[in-house]
């Protein structure tokens, strides 16, 4: 028979990363303590009286320190999305997949989740062991206080997670009477079942099979991109200690360290796979063992594959970095990064829509005085209520017949109606254009202008 | 079976629906196991798939809980068209309607709102009309709901009254208002220009109310007019003074429904007025509009104080 059954589906082999020890493993703590602070601590902060950071979806307003966005101003988010994805950008072509080793939330709380389980069930060998015994009251509690560990962690997580959306002091008041919100209750359930699922059971399998990144790597990736790298020239032929001893053979030892500590199972020896999420965990473990058998360390380590393939010293390799590639995507980021930040800078708290009665096109009033009525809508979006006065131009004799002083509450809407006059004969029949202005009377740096029509009758 | 213009249709739709889902199901079994050819060393390494000359698919195989999850899919279709509408006209065992959810929606929202409401509707029109949170949602649902027609400063538009210079076409008391904006009113004025004779005829009468309001008009024709106006006293009265029972306008006031000028009056005999203000009962309710007549009510009246006896001449 020249066939033969596959299965193209398969059940998951488990993986027992064994703990790396060393300079970027530091360094990835460095970063689990940086980003898990921010994110669990930041919720707590407050401002002026309130929470600094509450996304509040319901009365559609997002409080960022002393900054209130409204729905308006959802280009903002738009800038965030666009500067974080020229970060990205950035990052994968001088330094490849840092964000996935090091900062990436899928690799913080599996980094998070595996430090639980290596402090209750032990190191990779004891893990193996404990899988593979018959069913024990021993194995069974481990097993729970793990599941119960990770279920904290990732219920404190769900908790913080909707507490950037609810205010987080009063949803802490309302745990301890379990008097929670079904939407609450959905969401931090919700969060943390995510959280306990990718960290503790799905790990390598969301960068493996879910997370699109590893898959346009390549598009971002040229011959100068940092990568891990294993040297076979300097490695090959690979062999036990004892065999290479007369220096015929490279300087791996085939001790298997790098296998054991990748986190998503793959032999970074084959070179540079879509797998690798460029944790360094592997440079690690072969540094160690290259200083245990006296042998210079660097066997694997971050480097490109020009680099690798004609030998670049270091400096050779930092001289690349700023390629034109390099340079597009950090002028790029740098314009977007400007504009936003002048943006919000020059940002008036204060946003006026003129609404123009359509049912009374032009009214015409005692004298042949021409009326328009208009609504305004006045959104204050700053945090102090505001007397604004209402200012009008554009044609001559325009003037209002209505309170020109409006006062609008903090971060409050107001619709307010106006009516507008010019004296007989004034403008063209038709359309004429005008501008309203609005400025606060205690702070003139709060003024808007919208331009508006007015109608004059044939 | 309104869906559709005969049973046809239905039994397609739901014969495509189900044996699209049924398809997929048996393409997911029947591809998670294939029979591949053997390479010359007796290992299968690619499905045999070649694209562009040398790309080959390796076949590297996908986790089973993915393959789970594709079957759950069907699963959740099945009980999903099951549940709701989705089969041809099946209605679902829920019984679920987008009309049912919106006035599920609305019942939330009524039982948000309806004590607020039910509170002012116990409350007398004025002492509503004198309440600044009242006035605040009135000014709202007007905005909302009134002021396509009257505008947003409530002072109307040709064919649509002014509400606020206290001149009113059925009467200004609190209640009648509630009335009109409950019940709706219809105005009407019948073309006059045959019951009064001839052209010369409506143009004399036309002078005649004219001059009523002071304004302008032929002496001479004048008299002739009033001569004529008998015709329209059975509604406008003696005097043009208007009759509130009929919504009559009163014509001796400056204020003019459609225009107050000899050519607009002549043409309101000539051709009549039908004006529609709609009955606003079923869609708002009667709390609404107990909060919205105060909020009317209280746009030419000093909340507080009584209302005027007799409607003042418009202001200008």
């Amino acid at each position: 028979m020249n066939e033969q059954i596959i299965q193209m589906y398969a059940a998951r082999e488990e993986i027992y990363p064994r703990e790396a020890k060393g300079r970027y493993a530091r360094l990835r703590w460095l970063f689990v303590w940086l980003t898990q602070l921010a994110f669990y601590g930041a919720p707590w902060l407050q401002w002026n009286g309130r929470q600094a950071l509450l996304f509040d979806l319901a009365a559609r307003k997002f409080y960022i320190f002393g900054l209130v966005l409204w729905p308006q101003d959802f280009i903002y988010l738009a800038l965030l999305l666009i500067i974080c994805a020229y970060l990205l950008f950035l990052a994968t072509a001088v330094a490849g997949r840092v964000w996935c080793g090091f900062a990436c939330p899928q690799t913080v709380y599996t980094e998070i989740f595996l430090w639980i389980e290596r402090k209750i069930e032990g190191p990779r060998s004891a893990r193996i062991a404990l899988d593979r015994q018959p069913p024990s009251a021993a194995k069974f509690a481990k097993k729970s206080a793990k599941h119960l560990a990770w279920g904290a962690v990732a219920l404190w997580t769900g908790f913080t997670f909707v507490g950037y959306f609810t205010p987080i002091k009063l949803l802490g008041l309302e745990v301890a009477t379990l008097n929670f919100g079904p939407w609450e209750w959905f969401w931090v359930v919700f969060y943390s079942f995510a959280t306990y699922g990718n960290a503790g059971w799905m790990r390598e399998q969301v960068c493996k099979y879910m997370c699109p990144y590893a898959r346009f790597q390549s598009a971002m990736f040229d011959p100068d991109t940092l990568i891990i790298t294993y040297d076979a020239k300097r490695g090959e032929p690979r062999g036990p200690l004892s065999k290479n001893a007369n220096g015929s053979g490279g300087s791996c030892i085939d001790c298997s360290m790098c296998v054991q500590v990748c986190p998503t199972g793959i032999d970074i020896r084959d070179g540079l796979q879509y797998e690798c999420i460029g944790c360094a965990a592997c440079v690690d473990a072969c540094n160690g063992v290259m200083d245990k058998v006296a042998q210079p360390r660097g066997l694997i380590r971050y480097s490109t594959e020009r680099a690798l393939d004609r030998g670049f010293t270091p400096s050779e390799i930092r001289r690349r970095v700023l390629r034109t590639r390099v340079r597009i995507y950090g002028g790029i980021l740098l314009l977007i990064v400007a504009a936003a930040g002048a943006a919000l800078y020059w940002r008036v708290p204060l946003k006026l829509d003129v609404i123009r009665d359509r049912g009374t096109l032009g009214r015409e009033v005692e004298e042949g005085m021409i009326e328009n009525v208009y609504r305004l809508q006045i959104m204050n979006t700053s945090e102090q209520a505001h007397v604004y006065r209402i200012s009008v131009s554009g044609m001559p004799t325009l003037a209002q017949q209505t309170e020109p002083l409006v006062r609008v509450e903090a971060t409050e809407t107001k619709a307010y109606p106006i009516r507008l006059r010019t004296a007989h004969g004034v403008g063209q029949p038709g359309s004429n254009k005008i501008a309203i202005e609005l400025s606060a009377v205690d702070d003139p740096s709060l003024h808007v202008k919208e331009a508006a029509v007015f109608f004059v009758p044939r | 079976m309104a869906d559709f213009t005969n049973g046809f249709w239905d039994w397609y739709i739901v014969l495509l629906t189900l044996l699209g889902v049924i398809g997929c199901g048996v393409l997911l079994f029947s591809q998670a196991k294939v029979k591949l050819a053997k390479a010359a060393d007796g290992s299968v390494g690619t499905t045999g798939h070649v694209w562009d000359e040398d790309l080959s698919e390796l076949n590297t195989p996908m986790p089973r809980w993915w393959m789970w999850l594709f079957y759950i899919t069907i699963v959740f279709a099945l009980a999903y068209l099951f549940l709701y509408p989705g089969l041809g006209s099946y209605a679902g065992k829920l019984g679920w309607k987008s009309a049912g959810a919106y006035q599920a929606e609305l019942k939330t929202a009524e039982k948000d709102y309806g004590p607020l409401f039910a509170k002012y509707s116990r409350q007398d029109l004025k002492a509503v009309a004198a309440d600044p949170q009242a006035r605040a949602i009135g000014e709202r649902l007007f905005l909302t709901y009134c002021a396509q027609c009257h505008g947003s400063d409530a002072r109307g538009n040709k064919g649509f009254p002014n509400l606020t210079d206290n001149d009113w076409l059925f009467g200004g008391a609190p209640e009648t208002i509630k009335e009109t904006i409950l019940h709706g009113r219809v105005g009407m004025m019948p073309p006059m220009g045959a019951a009064l004779g001839s052209d010369k005829d409506v143009e004399n009468v036309a002078h005649y109310v004219l001059s009523l309001s002071g304004a302008t008009a032929d002496p001479i024709k004048v008299v002739f007019g009033k001569d004529k106006f008998g015709a329209c006293m059975a509604c406008h009265s003696a005097g043009g003074k208007g009759n509130q029972l009929l919504g009559a306008p009163n014509l001796s006031d400056k204020v003019w429904l459609f225009g107050g000028s000899l050519e607009t009056i002549k043409e309101t005999i000539n051709k009549g007025r039908t004006t529609t203000m709609p009955a606003f009962q079923d869609f708002l309710g009667d709390d609404k509009v107990q909060v919205l007549a105060a909020y009317v009510w209280g746009l030419s009246n000093d909340p507080g104080k009584p209302a005027p006896a007799t409607p003042v001449v418009a202001e200008k």
